[in-house]
């Protein structure tokens, strides 16, 4: 049962470290769109600074759901996700597996390159740390929502604008949750209330997103 | 169990539904009429005008029941979902279709009707107020199932996305409306802070409280207007449909 | 043991596709569903599966239907869609593992390589899928009947792509399959030449 699991991750970051567009890519993404505002509003630090922890949640946010709409599109198309549903394994840990892949590949990368754009926006260090560790619980929250929407549209062939429809939505209480907290950091506060919430979020996430998912997906490959 | 569970059935059947709410649609349609008049004529017309904002507080008459009802029109529907997807029951596929646009008018009545009060109270249309964000949330999850819908051809496909996804929705909602209260609560800025007001005088809430139940009712009648539609267009190979449309 | 179908009645874009169809396969048959190209032979095939849900009838498997122990019955089925379950960045034998870890089943490298060695791709383990043929990927695909035991085998187009030696070694394997009591059901454009009766199910109007 966890044989699968630990399975899937290894074969999709196989997958993704043969395709590395696939990597590099939302990489690519959440630099670029975070270099525009500076561009499109002004370069003052003042303003950059206080910008900075809504920029780069909602720089993150977008990365992710852009990345996560392609979760089971190759699966769909090449006849995994068939195998995958009439496997004898819980679903649940198959689609636990392809999540903790995606996020390995981007939330997780994306976090380790957010100091780097932090510093540019001129985040203060206090807000850095806050910033880097409500990404490292939320970018997970964002790839297990996101793979709901993902598992709903894989069978549609123009899923990409709506499943930014059906999940930004649902991001809005990570947005919150981690703007807060990186505002907290900045304003010398305690923000472990923030993370608090946030691992409940997580915990929660593991344990009903990967349900919805795994439903979707039924309903997708018999659609 | 086996027979209550028969009858369940039985009941849920379109055909059932649409005979039984043939009947039941007149009064329901009378009563919506009457209810909505009292409530309106004694709201706009009777009620006192507020001490602080004269008579611009009778919009409330409008926004505050299409808010309530927007919310609760968001769970009936995720509900129906819910049922379809556990007992399998067509009806239940048809109440979530056809709830989605209901609420989704609703709720942008609510938004609507929230700018225009905010006119004259705050003195812009906009306020990134906290329940003002959570309908604006809300109206985007409504979109997403009725986008959701529209996308895919597959009917009974569609039937259960929509189901999930609005069950998804409503296990956030309670998060959402949380996390956009502690987010309004830091960036409040001060000068948008409405006084506590005193309880309102009966004069005021009577009304209010009719118009709430005129709200139900019209969302009732409409819903069961539009599921019927809904069925007719479904079973319209059965038999029962096709003697129905020749006797009309 | 046997797979039975029973009034199986499916409609898609409201044209009828099979109305109130019945089968039974047992132990050490093979059925081959027949019919033009869009008759519906891989929506049954799916819905045999489980994969498919709008339909009506029921598809027992030991008597039961399906859906009572889904993970029961498909532990005994091993499917082989159009689409072959073959990722292209990977290779044949990590295809194969990984495929072989959702059906449950623990296989080793040497049974990987034997099974490879079997649809004539010995020495191809680790090239890339995304380079093979599409011959060559369908072997792919075809090796998890060496691989993988399943009682059940659900093959979709078989043949397709593969050449003369190919089918012989298919049909070979096939009737080994039901030599030792298990079931096919198969959609195929040719004829199989093998040493069992072959039943006919016929799609279409």
């Amino acid at each position: 049962m966890h044989n699968i699991f630990f399975a899937t991750v290894r074969r999709d970051l196989k997958i993704a470290y043969r395709n590395s567009s696939d990597l590099l890519n939302p990489l690519a993404f959440f630099f670029i769109v975070v270099t525009l505002f500076p561009l499109g509003i002004s370069p003052s630090p003042q303003v950059l600074s206080g910008l900075a922890p809504g920029v780069l949640w909602v720089a993150a946010l977008l990365a992710t759901l852009l990345s996560v709409d392609g979760l089971f599109k190759s699966d769909y198309e090449d006849g995994s996700l068939e195998q995958i549903l009439i496997s004898p394994q819980p679903l649940f840990m198959v689609v636990l597996g392809k999540v903790v892949g995606h996020w390995l590949v981007t939330g997780f990368p994306l976090t380790l390159l957010t100091p780097v754009l932090a510093v540019m926006l001129f985040l203060p260090v206090d807000g850095i740390i806050a910033l880097e560790l409500t990404l490292l619980i939320g970018t997970p929250i964002l790839s297990l929502i996101g793979a709901i929407g993902a598992g709903l549209t894989v069978g549609l062939k123009r899923g990409g604008l709506l499943i930014s429809v059906l999940i930004l939505p649902l991001y809005v209480p990570v947005l919150i949750l981690g703007t807060l907290a990186v505002q907290a950091g900045v304003d010398g506060q305690s923000f472990a209330g923030h993370l608090l919430w946030m691992g409940s979020l997580l915990v929660m996430g593991l344990g009903l997103a990967p349900l919805a998912t795994a439903a979707g997906l039924r309903i997708s490959a018999s659609s | 169990m086996g027979r209550v569970w028969s009858l369940f059935h039985k009941f849920a059947s379109p055909k059932w539904f649409y005979e039984i709410s043939g009947k039941l649609l007149p009064w329901f349609v009378a009563m919506t009429g009457l209810v909505l008049c009292t409530g309106v004529v004694w709201g706009l017309a009777y009620a006192p005008p507020d001490y602080q904002q004269g008579n611009a507080f009778r919009i409330m008459y409008i926004h505050v029941p299409a808010s309530i009802l927007a919310e609760s029109s968001y769970m009936m529907m995720a509900l129906a979902g819910a049922v379809g997807l556990i007992w399998k029951i067509k009806l239940a596929d048809l109440a979530l279709k056809t709830a989605a646009p209901l609420g989704a008018s609703l709720t942008f009545l609510s938004i609507a009707t929230g700018a225009i009060w905010g006119k004259p109270i705050w003195g812009t249309w906009w306020v990134w107020d906290a329940r003002l964000t959570s309908m604006l949330v809300l109206l985007f999850l409504f979109v997403g199932v009725i986008a959701l819908r529209s996308a895919m051809e597959n009917k009974e496909a569609a039937g259960k996305a929509c189901a999930i996804l609005a069950l998804v929705g409503l296990v956030n909602i309670p998060i959402i409306k949380m996390s956009v209260e502690w987010w309004f609560t830091l960036h409040q800025p001060s000068s948008f802070k409405l006084t506590e007001k005193p309880a309102m005088p009966p004069e005021m809430w009577i009304p209010l409280l009719i118009m709430v139940v005129g709200y139900y009712s019209a969302f009732a009648t409409a819903w069961m207007m539009r599921i019927r539609v809904e069925i007719l267009e479904q079973e319209n190979r059965t038999q029962w449909v096709r003697d129905r449309v020749r006797t009309a | 043991m046997s797979l039975e179908g029973i009034g199986i009645t499916c409609e898609r874009d409201r044209r009828m596709l099979f109305e109130n169809l019945d089968f039974q396969v047992s132990d050490g048959e093979i059925l081959r569903i027949e019919g033009s190209n869009g008759s519906g032979k891989t929506t049954l095939l799916r819905i045999i599966c489980g994969l498919f849900h709008s339909y009506d009838g029921d598809i027992k498997w030991q008597g039961k239907p399906i859906s009572d122990d889904f993970a029961g019955y498909v532990d005994q089925l091993l499917y082989i869609g159009h689409a072959g379950g073959v990722k292209e960045s990977l290779s044949p034998e990590e295809n194969l593992s990984w495929l072989a870890s959702l059906q449950d089943q623990e296989v080793s490298q040497k049974n990987i390589w034997e099974a490879l060695a079997q649809v004539g791709l010995w020495g191809y383990e680790d090239v890339l899928c995304g380079s093979l043929s599409a011959g060559q990927k369908k072997r792919v695909n075809l090796a998890r009947l060496f691989l993988i035991k399943a009682k059940l085998w659900l093959l979709d187009e078989p043949f397709s792509s593969i050449d003369v030696d190919g089918v012989k070694n298919l049909e070979v394997q096939i009737e080994q399959h039901l030599d030792g009591g298990g079931i096919v059901m198969l959609t195929s454009h040719q004829l199989l030449n093998i040493n069992h009766a072959v039943r006919s199910l016929l799609l279409g109007y």
